[in-house]
């Protein structure tokens, strides 16, 4: 099921120097964080068309806008903490309501961050960005689909959030071609649908194999995007079911679970949901192995939610 | 335009900020007032612009970061002829082009602004922009007194003195007022001028109501390399309306129809 681990942001600055190749209207912007984020790949290439604004990300950030407003394509990076939080306001008024052509690509996003703790752990990020009209929010599971987002959000005309982790993760197999918008289905079963994005689709499929010993069939549906979300594939997938889990690294509050719940309440499916996220808590220090354990987002907590939830059926 | 002819504009653009603001009932006419001069110079005599084509890429740019004060913007838009002046009539009103503050659907206007603090950056990525293209275009950025309280504007004054924004020129509308009181009660901002050249920019002192001033300082602006320039225009909020000079209250109030009259009166030519 899972083969390479791979860096997200690793591959987010390949494919910036590939795109940066391609198209010069490109330009990269980091707040003090290139070496982390990996924009520093770009600058290496091509340093007049790269922009380190210091430790500024409210300047990055209005300062895009005004990139945008003259037909360059920016790329801008930080920590998804500092991108989405420090420079919401930055993000709202300037970016999106003048539905500019920039990209928010974040790395260091949810627990997985580690020993730097709480305060560098952002599990409200997807939140505060899918609210904002306009924006386009991405949040792939692995290498690979790392790439075809970065590349998918250059092409759209407008403002997109890609949330990337710091840690390795496994690349997931037959996730098939890339669409925004559109969910991978990458198991199908009859008893219980898990709804999952980022690190918590490797989770979700080790758990979906756990509970087939147990002979529950689970379906496995890989939200990349959560806005515009795919709302025909909720439906068609969760529509087969009375139950389902949603997972993801992220707040249970307005996050992935939240697009789908407002999704499934529209649609009045009346199904039992299970919520495997942090539980309107704070991160806090330790390795992401000790974390995940502690916030409950592995396997084993999905497999537990799922059994709990399905055997009220 | 000479001296005199820009002054007379000034006058008919003073009065169009009176007019759409007491046509809307809301609005900002203090500091749209305190600025006409300065921007009313800018593009009648500086601006390197087309209105029949408002996304001509050599165009220099404008971006008034101190949103609120969009009406004086609308009324030089509208008297170039980027929109009809009968727009400025449904300044504010449901479905109107001219939204309270500045959109970028409006031709002319390139991104939105209102939230203050952010334009002097959104004005360093037009000009970076520039310089990466090789073009010649410059920039304009009106800047408020009162909002350079906010942090973002002092990152952006320490980002485009590093990456040497010599296309860029800041102008601050220094009325001395923002909607609490005087800046110097509120918040206060001495030195200013310092705290500009401390961060590595030119700064050019004017009266900001003395059109030789300042068509004498965007000049001087333009011969400055290797670093951005800052105007510091000192000025009057509610500038040629007596009962508005120096006045807080209409910093963001609206003139009542019989204060309107008054003030035409005070604004016409005759």
């Amino acid at each position: 099921m899972s083969k390479e681990m791979m860096y997200q942001r690793d591959v987010y600055g390949k494919t910036l120097v590939e795109l940066g190749k391609e198209d010069e209207n490109i330009v990269v912007l980091d707040a003090d964080l290139s070496g982390s984020t990996r924009t520093s790949f770009f600058k290496r290439e091509f340093p007049e068309r790269f922009f380190n604004f210091g430790v500024a990300e409210q300047n990055m950030i209005s300062t895009s806008s005004g990139f945008a407003s003259c037909g360059k394509t920016v790329f801008a990076s930080t920590f998804a903490m500092f991108a989405t939080g420090r420079a919401w306001d930055q993000l709202r008024n300037s970016v999106c309501y003048s539905n500019l052509n920039v990209k928010l690509v974040a790395t260091h996003a949810g627990i997985t961050v580690g020993p730097d703790g709480a305060t560098h752990q952002a599990l409200e990020d997807i939140a505060l960005m899918r609210v904002i009209p306009n924006m386009t929010v991405i949040v792939p599971c692995d290498g690979p689909q790392t790439r075809d987002a970065i590349i998918a959000a250059a092409k759209i005309k407008g403002p997109v959030y890609v949330r990337l982790g710091r840690a390795k993760v496994a690349s997931i197999e037959g996730l098939g071609k890339f669409e925004v918008g559109r969910a991978n289905v990458l198991r199908k079963g009859n008893d219980i649908a898990i709804f999952s994005c980022g690190i918590m689709t490797e989770q979700a499929l080790i758990a979906s194999e756990e509970l087939a010993k147990s002979q529950i069939e689970c379906s496995v549906v890989n939200i990349h995007t959560i806005k515009p979300i795919d709302e025909d594939r909720i439906n068609e997938i969760a529509g087969k079911v009375k139950s389902i889990v949603i997972c993801e690294e992220h707040s249970v509050i307005g996050g992935l679970g939240g697009a789908i719940e407002e999704v499934l309440a529209r649609k009045g499916l009346g199904i039992r949901v299970a919520r495997i996220g942090v539980n309107n808590r704070f991160g806090q220090s330790g390795s992401s192995k000790d974390l995940l354990k502690e916030y409950k987002l592995l396997a084993v907590d999905i497999v537990e939610a799922a059994k709990k939830i399905y055997s009220k059926s | 335009m000479n001296e005199k002819q820009l002054a007379k504009k000034a006058s008919q653009m003073r009065r169009d900020v009176i007019r759409m603001i007491e046509i809307a009932g809301s609005g900002h006419p203090g500091g749209s007032l305190s600025s006409t001069d300065l921007l009313t110079c800018l593009f009648f005599n500086v601006l390197r612009h087309n209105p029949k084509d408002p996304e001509w890429t050599q165009r220099d740019r404008f971006h008034m970061s101190k949103g609120h004060c969009c009406p004086i913007w609308y009324a030089l838009l509208a008297d170039f002829g980027y929109f009809p002046k009968k727009e400025l009539d449904s300044l504010r009103s449901f479905g109107a082009l001219l939204q309270g503050h500045p959109d970028p659907k409006i031709p002319g206007i390139d991104v939105a602004s209102g939230s203050l603090g952010q334009g002097l950056s959104v004005a360093m990525g037009m000009a970076l922009a520039g310089r990466m293209d090789k073009k010649d275009y410059r920039v304009y950025c009106l800047l408020g007194d009162g909002e350079i309280q906010e942090g973002n504007v002092w990152e952006a004054a320490m980002a485009c003195a590093h990456f040497k924004c010599d296309n860029l020129c800041a102008i601050l509308d220094y009325n001395g007022f923002q909607i609490d009181g005087r800046t110097q009660d509120v918040m206060g901002l001495e030195p200013i001028a310092d705290k500009w050249k401390a961060f590595g920019w030119e700064v050019i002192e004017i009266d900001g109501h003395n059109i030789s001033e300042i068509l004498k300082a965007y000049e001087k602006a333009k011969g400055i390399k290797n670093k951005p320039t800052i105007i510091i225009a000192k000025t009057i909020k509610g500038k040629d309306v007596s009962f508005m000079e120096n006045v807080v209250d209409f910093h963001g109030r609206a003139p009542t129809k019989e204060e309107a009259v008054i003030a035409m009166k005070e604004l016409s030519d005759e």
